[in-house]
């Protein structure tokens, strides 16, 4: 009874200071859910850390040959699925050959789903480009346990790590691994990241030790920590989160789901603002009141 | 002998894995212990599927509290496993339109993202309850939250219109500078860390990974 009393006694600032976790919650579920109902065109420029990436990409010649290694799981993939399909799209558009691999054991499957996506796509829309046949345009090897000694061994001879592809078919009967030894044959590294094993790994084996060009996707957690890389010119670039997955979209005139998926978490960002500031308005004034009853 | 034998074997082989580094005729030993590594990473997945069924398997026994979460767990690891190797085509089991498949992407990708999303939720309410100008130091913090949450999303470059874009290029200040020589302290920090440790493991002096003690 007395917690009742209390409860009725609090002010309007002491209900605002205390909002009921539930109602945040549910807010937030507004704020992201009704925005995907609308179509919307916000104005989004490409950053730096993004643009690097397309151009390495956009800089390659036809039939140069990129390894995509897919380090996460479904908990990551509103975030790193996007980039995915946009660096397949970018990859098939300019003819170059893919070899997927995976440090996670999700992370092969991950990329059939975006490649079952692009085909589709392809099939439908760009009928000008034709459909990437395996083994010739694309390889997808699997997954491998070891972490960053996958890498490492790589360096030295991907059969060391990779003796057959997802399939089982020995590397030296796939056509598009004809003369593909070590990273010496690999033109570019891309790296969809979620944690460890990740880009951080791909850094340390790869980059500092066997001079690879690696490029990176990141969940928007972990982006931030590639930064440093980014400036020392370890990493080309990095796309963070689904914003770095929507400007990526937009850099490659092809806005599909991350740029679709910007307008509710910037709803949702004005949202946790709001709350911010209301929780910090009702802190003030509250604090200003006890300040005022203690000098009296 | 049974805490002799780990560290020593751990001295041998972390001490030839750093002067195999710098001296590349012990690449082969390097090698060697690589393919080791190898053989007890594939080794310690099948330890853990076996961790899994032992102590779900115990939980669901004993009737303790929540068994029958582990009867979905194990349920579902048995459903999966039995249909990736019986009924997906044998080694393209991850390929479109075979079982497993249809249960990784209709089954396993939406439970799996629905605890992620669940995230947001949480954040959203830490982010109200923490974020207050108790003092300077909070002040920092909570106007560079702000601004990095406004200035990096699309609503942010509409407000920053009016602005003459000084919200996003002060996110992308934010972002370059104070967050990059942070995180460059961070991750000189845990290098070293890392390296004292693993220093300490190899000369024996850190033995809790032999019996607990």
């Amino acid at each position: 009874m007395d917690e009742m009393a209390n409860r009725e006694k609090k002010t309007l600032w002491e209900n605002l200071l205390s909002i009921d976790r539930r109602i945040i919650f549910i807010f937030i579920a507004l704020a992201i859910a009704l925005p995907l109902f609308f179509k919307t065109s916000l104005k989004m420029p490409v950053s730096p850390v993004v643009q690097e990436v397309y151009n390495a990409i956009e800089s390659l010649p036809a039939g140069s040959k990129v390894l995509i290694s897919f380090d996460f799981d479904p908990g990551s993939m509103p975030e790193l699925q996007p980039m995915a399909e946009s660096f397949f799209r970018h990859c098939f558009r300019k003819n170059l050959k893919v070899i997927i691999m995976g440090l996670w054991p999700q992370g092969p499957i991950q990329a059939n789903i975006a490649l079952d996506k692009i085909f589709r796509e392809l099939k439908e829309e760009e009928k000008a480009v034709k459909v990437p046949r395996y083994g010739i345009d694309y390889v997808n090897l699997g997954f491998t346990a070891g972490n960053e000694v996958v890498i490492d061994r790589m360096g030295h001879d991907f059969q060391e790590s990779y003796p057959a592809d997802a399939k089982g078919t020995p590397l030296s009967k796939i056509p598009l691994m004809q003369g593909v030894k070590n990273y010496d044959n690999i033109d570019l590294i891309l790296n969809l990241s979620a944690g460890y094993p990740g880009t951080q790994e791909w850094v340390q084996y790869g980059v500092d030790v066997f001079h690879v060009k690696l490029a990176a996707g990141n969940t928007a957690v972990q982006a931030p920590s590639m930064y440093p890389y980014v400036q020392t010119g370890q990493l080309t670039g990095v796309l963070g989160g689904m914003k770095g997955g929507a400007e990526y979209e937009l850099a490659l005139k092809r806005p599909a789901k991350a740029v679709s998926y910007m307008f509710s978490q910037a709803i949702a960002h004005v949202v946790i603002c709001l709350f911010i500031i209301i929780g910090n308005i009702a802190f003030f004034t509250l604090r200003k009141k006890k300040t005022l009853k203690l000098e009296k | 002998m049974r805490r002799e034998v780990p560290l020593v074997l751990t001295a041998i082989v972390g001490i030839t894995m750093i002067i195999a580094h710098f001296l590349p005729p012990l690449n082969s030993l390097k090698d060697l212990f690589e393919d080791w590594f190898f053989i007890i990473a594939a080794f310690a997945i099948i330890l853990g599927i076996l961790n899994l069924i032992l102590v779900n398997g115990n939980n669901i026994y004993r009737k303790q509290k929540g068994w029958p979460f582990g009867v979905v767990v194990i349920l579902g690891f048995l459903i999966m496993t039995i249909i990736g190797l019986g009924f997906s085509g044998g080694k393209s089991f991850q390929d479109p339109g075979t079982p497993f498949y249809y249960l990784y992407t209709n089954v396993y990708s939406p439970l799996s993202a629905t605890m992620f999303a669940l995230l947001a939720f949480f954040v959203a309410s830490a982010s109200y309850r923490a974020f207050r100008a108790r003092n300077i130091e909070a002040t920092m913090l909570l106007l560079a939250a702000f601004i990095l949450m406004i200035g990096r999303v699309p609503i942010g470059y509409w407000f920053s219109d009016w602005l003459g874009d000084a919200l996003g290029k002060t996110a992308d200040w934010i972002m370059d500078f104070p967050q990059t020589a942070g995180q460059r302290a961070i991750m000189i920090g845990i290098a070293l860390g890392v390296v004292s440790s693993a220093l300490r493991v190899i000369l024996g002096l850190e033995r809790t990974y032999t019996s607990g003690e």
